[in-house]
C-alpha cells in the first residue's frame, strides 16, 4: 500500500509531535466537529463510512455511537486500549508511534455522543505508553486542543488514562467497566449494554485503539473514500498483526479482502526454513483453527469470507503454525490461556478450563488415551453456549476445531500411551 | 492522614482528581501501584491505607490486588523478570529461553535469585509477539519491556543490575 491510513509513522516519522501533525492537517477534523457540525452529522458520517469495531467484535461503530441514550447524562467515552489477545500487537504500535491521530480520534468520538469525559484504558503492562500519552494529553490540554470550552465553543473534552494490572477479560467491555469502576474485572450481564448503562451506570461507548484512529481520517475524506476501500462487507484497512512461524513477522495494515497468502508469503515472506504451512489462527488465541490448504490461503480476509472457513477474523491477529508443530501442542497452550485468564465469575468457563487443562496435559504428555481425547472435546463443546461472556466460547474454539480439523495430531499421541 | 497519604499527597490528589467524587473507588487500581513502589508488593497497611482514603473495607482492596496479577501481596525479587510464553512467542523459541535463563541463574520458573535480586516468571501476552523472546521487568518504579532477546543479552542486563546494586549499597555506606 502506497498511504497508510493508521500506520503513518512509517512515512511520516515526526508524527508524533504534535507541530508535525497539526502540520499534515491534525485536529482539524476535531475542530471542524466541534466548531461546524452537530454531534449527529458526525456520527452519520462515521455510519456511512462502513467502519467496523476493530477490537474483535466487527460491530457498526456509527450504529453503536447513535444506541446512547440521551434521556441519561453524562455520557462518556472509552478507548479499548486492554490489547491482551495473545497473537496481537497492533494499538500499541499505534499508540507509541502515532499518538496524536488516536487521541484525536477519542476526542471525536466524544463530542459525536456528547462526552466531556474520556477515558483510555489501558493494560497494566503499557505503563510507558500510559506516560506517554500523558505527556500527549497534557500539550493538547496547554494548546487548548482539549480542555474546556474548545474552539470558543461551550464544548469541553478531558481525556485520562487508566492502567489495568494484567487481567485479560478486562479488554471484554463490561469487565473493562468494572475494573474502571475499581472492582474485580469480571462482566457484566448484558443487556443492558454499555450506550444505555455503562461506566458508573451512565452511557458509555466503548471502542478499541484502532477503531478509534480511523476516525479523523473518515471526516477528513468523507465516508465514501473510506468505503470505497476493502470490501463490501468490510470497509476500509485493517492492522494484520501477524506472528508465529514466519519470516517476518508484525504489523501489515492492509485493506480488508487482502487474501492469507498474500499476508503470509508475500508480505510476511513465507515460512520460517521454508518449511509448509500447516494452520491459521485468524483471531489469535481465540480463533478457530483453519486448515492451511490452497482453498483456505487464497480466502480474502474480511468478517463474511473468513466465517466460510468456519472461523472469524476477530482482532486479525494471524497466527501462523507450520508442520514442525503438534496442534495437541498449540491447544494445550491456548487452554492455560484461559484457565490463567477465567475471571471465575461463571462455572462453565471457570471449571470447563480446569478440566480441558487436565486433560490436555495428559494428552500432550502423551499418557492420555484415546477416550480422552473424546472427553476433551466434550467438555469443550459442553462449555459452548452456556458461558456468561465470550471468553468462555472462545476458550473452546481452538479446541473442538483442533480435534476435529487435525484428528491424526491427537490419534498419534493417544497411540502411543497404548505402545508405550 | 495515614502513612500513604503522607507519603503519597501529590500523588493520590493527582490521582482522585481523574474520576468522578462520588466514585473515588476508581482510584483503587492507581493507589495500588503506589503503594507497590517502594518494596515491589503491597503490604496490609497498605491496603488498610488504600481502604481508608476510598471508603472501602480492606478486604475489597484485598481482592483487587488477588485478581490482578500485576499486584503482589508478597515480596519477591526486587526485579521481576516475567517472561512471555504464550501461543506465539512459544512459536519462536520462548519456552527454552525460559528454560534456558533459569538454568543460567540456578533457579526455577517462578524462584527467586539467592541475593534476592531476581525472580523469572512466566507470564500471559505480552502484546509484542513479533519481537519474541520477549520480557518484562517489573520493579516497584514500574515496567520496562526488553524485546527480541537472547539468553546472553538477558544475562548481560542482570548483570548491570548487580553492578548498579553493588554501586548503590556502596555508595550508601
Amino acid at each position: 500500500m502506497n498511504e497508510y491510513i493508521l500506520l503513518r509513522h512509517r512515512t511520516i516519522p515526526n508524527i508524533k509531535d504534535l507541530k508535525e501533525y497539526q502540520a499534515i492537517g491534525g485536529f482539524e477534523a476535531f475542530k471542524k466537529s466541534v466548531t461546524s457540525m452537530t454531534p449527529s452529522e458526525v456520527t452519520d458520517i462515521v455510519k456511512a463510512s462502513g467502519l467496523r469495531g476493530r477490537g474483535g467484535a466487527g460491530f457498526p461503530t456509527g450504529l453503536k455511537w447513535s444506541f446512547m441514550d440521551n434521556k441519561n447524562w453524562p455520557h462518556y467515552v472509552i478507548a479499548n486500549a486492554d490489547e491482551s489477545e495473545p497473537g496481537t500487537f497492533k494499538d500499541r504500535e499505534i499508540m507509541e508511534n502515532n499518538p496524536f491521530q488516536f487521541l484525536e480520534g477519542v476526542a471525536i468520538s466524544s463530542f459525536a455522543v456528547g462526552a466531556n469525559a474520556a477515558y483510555i484504558y489501558l493494560r497494566g503492562e503499557f505503563w510507558q505508553i500510559a506516560h506517554f500519552l500523558d505527556d500527549k494529553i497534557a500539550e493538547l490540554e496547554q494548546m487548548g486542543i482539549l480542555g474546556d470550552k474548545l474552539f470558543g465553543t461551550d464544548y469541553s473534552l478531558h481525556i485520562y488514562t487508566h492502567l489495568g494490572a494484567g487481567a485479560y477479560i478486562c479488554g471484554e467491555e463490561t469487565a473493562l467497566l468494572e475494573s474502571l469502576e475499581g472492582k474485580r474485572g469480571q462482566p457484566r450481564l448484558r443487556p443492558p449494554f454499555p450506550p444505555s448503562y455503562g461506566l458508573y451506570g451512565k452511557p458509555t461507548v466503548v471502542n478499541n485503539v484502532e477503531t478509534l484512529t480511523n476516525v479523523p481520517m473518515i471526516l477528513e475524506h468523507g465516508a465514501n473514500w473510506y468505503k470505497s476501500i476493502g470490501t463490501e462487507d468490510s470497509a476500509g484497512v485493517k492492522i494484520f498483526s501477524l506472528s508465529g512461524r514466519v519470516k517476518k513477522p508484525g504489523n501489515y495494515e492492509l485493506p480488508f479482502g487482502t487474501t492469507f497468502r498474500e499476508l503470509i508469503f508475500e508480505h510476511g515472506g513465507g515460512i520460517i526454513d521454508d518449511r509448509a504451512i500447516k494452520a491459521i489462527m485468524p483471531a489469535g488465541a481465540s480463533s478457530s483453527l483453519i486448515v492451511a490448504d490452497d482453498k483456505a490461503l487464497d480466502t480474502p480476509m474480511d468478517y463474511a469470507s473468513v466465517r466460510t472457513l468456519g472461523a472469524d477474523l476477530g482482532s486479525a491477529s494471524v497466527i501462523v503454525i507450520d508442520d514442525s508443530v503438534s496442534i495437541d501442542w498449540v491447544i494445550n497452550k491456548t487452554i492455560h490461556f484461559f484457565k490463567h485468564e477465567s475471571c471465575g465469575k461463571c462455572t462453565p468457563c471457570r471449571e470447563g478450563n480446569y478440566w480441558m487443562q487436565h486433560l490436555i496435559e495428559r494428552i500432550h504428555a502423551g499418557v492420555g488415551e484415546q477416550h480422552e481425547v473424546e472427553l476433551l472435546y466434550n467438555v469443550a463443546k459442553n462449555i459452548q453456549g452456556k458461558c456468561f461472556c465470550a471468553l468462555g466460547e472462545f476458550s473452546t474454539m481452538a479446541v473442538t476445531t483442533g480435534i476435529e480439523r487435525f484428528p491424526q495430531d491427537f490419534e498419534d499421541k493417544a497411540k502411543s500411551s497404548i505402545d508405550g | 492522614m495515614n502513612k500513604l497519604e503522607e507519603k503519597y499527597k501529590i500523588e493520590i490528589k493527582h490521582v482522585l482528581s481523574k474520576y468522578p467524587n462520588e466514585h473515588k473507588r476508581s482510584a483503587v487500581m492507581p493507589l495500588l501501584y503506589l503503594a507497590q513502589r517502594d518494596g515491589g508488593f503491597v503490604t496490609e497497611e497498605a491496603m488498610e491505607d488504600i481502604a481508608e482514603i476510598l471508603e472501602l473495607s480492606t478486604t475489597e482492596v484485598a481482592s483487587i490486588v488477588g485478581f490482578y496479577t500485576l499486584f503482589h501481596a508478597h515480596s519477591a525479587g526486587k526485579y521481576r523478570i516475567q517472561i512471555c510464553n504464550d501461543l506465539s512467542c512459544a512459536l519462536r523459541g520462548a519456552d527454552s529461553f525460559l528454560e534456558e535463563l533459569c538454568k543460567e541463574l540456578g533457579i526455577k520458573p517462578g524462584e527467586t535469585t539467592p541475593d534476592g535480586l531476581v525472580t523469572i516468571e512466566p507470564v500471559m501476552c505480552l502484546a509484542a509477539c513479533h519481537r519474541a523472546p520477549v520480557f518484562q521487568v517489573q520493579t516497584g518504579e514500574g515496567l520496562l519491556y526488553y524485546e527480541n532477546q537472547t539468553v546472553e543479552s538477558a544475562l548481560e542486563l542482570i548483570e548491570s543490575w548487580r553492578e548498579k546494586e553493588k554501586k548503590g549499597s556502596e555508595e550508601t555506606v
